[in-house]
């Protein structure tokens, strides 16, 4: 470990840091055919697969269009240097069950009463409570596992809310992706217990391709649980997922995401580019909710989105976006009215300080056929100091007469008066302002499972008690 | 316990305490009174050491210890507690959240109690902190926070103002009954309302005018700025100095 690295460790804080050696394949660096067909192979996956992925392949690749139109600063990215590809040898090697547990969520003896799909890298390494879930028929695996198992599924709905050439990350994700959750719950089960994928990014070389597809069939539900760490780097590392829900008709879907990826230095050096594509389908009277808290990544690109598609259905996006130093987050959503009496809702909460950029964007979008259809957006800004900036960027397009739109926003600055008033009571400037900031953030953290938000409170916490004073 | 001494303090480069001297012994009561705009409020954040308040000269002395240069946590947890003119408000943050990060061996029972005691609705424990409040209840907030910190020295800014006869009666009876079973600490209550005197009996009183201190004396001073107005004592002070 040289001197500056340790001293970017002493300074962060950042608990998530730490590097696991463990014998792993990894690719030589850069994407060709050749290296599609190799993950493909590895994975054994049967012949259609290979197909899709090289027709992504050449689509990103004949229409590389970086995307440009967010309002973020980085440099681009070199495909050419990063491996696509990097597989732990043997899955139950002791050093991965290991880290797991530093990162507080134990493979074995796991206290929690939820099951979770562990990604090490490129790979799925373990889904526990297989047992329970099974007994209802409820399918929770790797999406590697799926797409040789559940083919039927697979081809029906992989790519069929996010297609392939939908935008330059999602062509690119449908060519390389390497592991992610696939989950498929029954006609009229209700999950027994939260389902949750935890991703974690170990080699320094690799980019991370997630892909995730959530099936709820009709009257069924799940809440499902993301979260996500990496180790502390120098140099700025790609995690482009791609995440698909499916909700059938009268199901609902609770999608809560944690993210935590390693945010860079205090300088803006290093840390995670987060390029996410996230979309559900509605289908008649269902219910897709995205809750996001996001204080991790360098550059975070990020829309959770619903189509709703069928009549009466409802999308809902509640998110709580922390930056610091030189972070950048664009986030958003999409909400798309196709069905009559469809309703949205969209709470969207930015808190910036340092000389971090936060974005918000989103589209509320009516279409003709969306008759009787309604959506609130609201979108609050909390300022920490006076270097750091809020942008929001709400679309509304309606195209009927009998919707109804509201959009709010606001802006506010941490008061001093607030603080003094804390201090006055023996409260510390650092404890004052993660009170004001738990309190701005309160109606969104208090909608995610019960476990999931005491470390959204704790995460939200220790990130601005760095960035203070 | 408290003594301040030739104290000059400005804000946004304006001068606006101006050779202000005032001595508080263990145990007693001070009522500083003046019209509106004195620096009332502002003397009672200076001593609680709110941020951009500069002191120029002088200073505060508070249990033989300078408080000048401490930041306003470490002033509060010296013992000093400032019952606020306009108390704030803070989103997302129950009451009780509040009170528990003020104390952590408050629990619901010792809450409950200390309610009970102010007439506050337990309900209100669960509501957000001061919001939506009436001014009143807001007052009865921050006498819950003296009555969970136990000061020293207790500072009331305009703790009458805006509130029913009933309600400043019962709030003083709260206050009596404090430093009642702790003799040793000191009050400054800070108001314009010359029928403090019907709540609380001072040791002193001092009239406060354009940032100075210009007479001190016991609770006779009160009557006389009933009879005269601050005007009339201020150009009595003058006509006298001449
Ligand atoms: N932030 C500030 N900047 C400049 N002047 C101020 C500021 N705050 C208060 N003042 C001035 O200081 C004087 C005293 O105010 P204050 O202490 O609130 O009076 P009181 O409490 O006695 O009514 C007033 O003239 C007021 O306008
Ligand atoms: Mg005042």
């Amino acid at each position: 470990m040289n001197k500056t690295f340790k001293k970017t460790l002493k300074q962060k804080k950042y608990n998530y840091g730490f590097y696991t050696k463990v014998k792993s394949k990894t690719f030589p660096l850069g994407l060709n055919s050749m290296i599609i067909k190799r993950l493909s192979k590895i994975k054994n996956e049967p012949k259609w697969m290979t197909k899709l992925r090289l027709k992504s392949y050449y689509h990103w690749k004949n229409n590389k269009k970086y995307p440009e139109w967010a309002n973020l600063k980085y440099k681009k990215l070199n495909f050419n240097k990063i491996s696509y590809f990097s597989g732990i040898k043997n899955k139950k090697d002791k050093k991965i069950i290991k880290t797991f547990d530093k990162l507080g969520l134990p493979i074995k003896n796991n206290k929690k009463t939820i099951s979770i799909d562990y990604v090490f890298d490129s790979i799925s390494i373990n889904t526990t409570y297989n047992k329970i879930l099974k007994k209802h028929g409820i399918i929770f695996c790797s999406i590697s596992e799926a797409i040789i198992k559940y083919q039927k599924l697979i081809k029906k709905y992989l790519g069929s809310v996010v297609p392939y050439y939908d935008n330059f990350y999602s062509s690119l994700n449908t060519a390389v992706f390497s592991d992610g959750s696939f989950c498929y719950i029954p006609k009229g089960i209700k999950c027994p217990i939260d389902l949750s994928t935890y991703f974690r990014i170990n080699n320094g070389k690799i980019g991370q391709f997630e892909r995730t597809l959530i099936i709820v069939d009709e009257g069924g539900s799940v809440s499902y649980l993301e979260g996500c760490t990496a180790p502390i780097r120098q140099n700025n590392q790609l995690h482009a997922a791609v995440v698909e829900l499916i909700a059938l008709k009268n199901s609902k879907i609770k999608y809560s995401t944690v993210q935590n990826w390693y945010p860079g230095d205090k300088h803006g050096k290093g840390g995670i580019y987060n390029f996410v594509t996230k979309r559900g389908i509605c289908k008649k009277k269902s219910k897709i909710s995205w809750i996001q808290v996001e204080t991790g990544s360098s550059v975070t690109w990020k829309y959770p989105s619903c189509i709703l598609e069928g009549d009466n259905s409802i999308g809902e996006f509640r998110s709580i976006s922390l930056s610091k130093n030189y972070q950048q987050i664009d986030t958003g959503s999409k909400m798309i009215h196709i069905g009559k009496n469809t309703s949205s809702l969209i709470i969207s909460k930015g808190i910036s300080t340092n000389y971090s950029k936060n974005t918000y964007r989103g589209l509320v979008k009516i279409c003709k056929s969306a008759k009787n259809s309604k959506n609130y957006t609201q979108c609050d800004s909390l300022l920490i100091g006076n270097k750091c900036s809020t942008y929001t960027y709400p679309n509304i397009i309606s195209m009927n007469k009998t919707s109804k739109i509201e959009h709010e926003s606001t802006i506010s600055k941490v008061e001093d008066e607030q603080i003094f008033y804390c201090n006055q009571r023996g409260i510390s400037k650092d404890k004052a302002m993660s009170i004001i900031v738990s309190g701005f953030s309160y109606n969104i953290i208090n909608k995610l499972p019960l476990e999931f938000a005491l470390e959204a409170k704790e995460l939200l916490k220790i990130e601005l008690e760095n960035s203070v004073g | 316990m408290l003594k301040i001494k030739n104290l000059y303090s400005s804000i946004n480069n304006t001068l606006i305490i101006k050779n202000l001297n005032l001595k508080i012994k263990n145990g007693e009561i001070h009522i500083l009174m003046g019209p509106n705009g004195s620096g009332k409020s502002t003397l009672s954040y200076i001593i609680t050491g709110k941020p951009k308040y500069k002191i120029n000269k002088g200073e505060i002395i508070f249990c033989k210890k300078k408080i000048n240069e401490l930041s306003p946590d470490k002033i509060s947890k010296l013992g000093i507690f400032l019952s606020f003119q306009n108390p704030i408000e803070i989103d997302g943050i129950t009451m009780f959240n509040f009170l528990k990060i003020l104390k952590k061996k408050n629990n619901f029972k010792k809450l409950y109690k200390l309610c009970k005691i102010l007439n506050i609705d337990k309900k209100d424990l669960y509501r957000f902190f001061n919001l939506g409040f009436s001014g009143g209840e807001k007052k009865k907030n921050e006498i819950l926070q003296m009555l969970i910190l136990k000061p020293k020295f207790i500072i009331l800014d305009e703790i009458d103002s805006g509130l029913d006869i009933d309600t400043i009666k019962y709030l003083f009876k709260i206050i009596k009954i404090y430093l009642k079973n702790n003799p040793k600490c000191s009050l400054l209550i800070i108001t314009h309302n010359t029928s403090i005197i019907k709540y609380i009996i001072p040791n002193k009183v001092h009239i406060i005018y354009n940032g100075s201190i210009i007479l001190s004396g016991n609770s006779e001073l009160i009557y006389k700025i009933e009879k005269i107005g601050y005007n009339g004592l201020i150009k009595k002070k003058y006509n006298d100095k001449k």
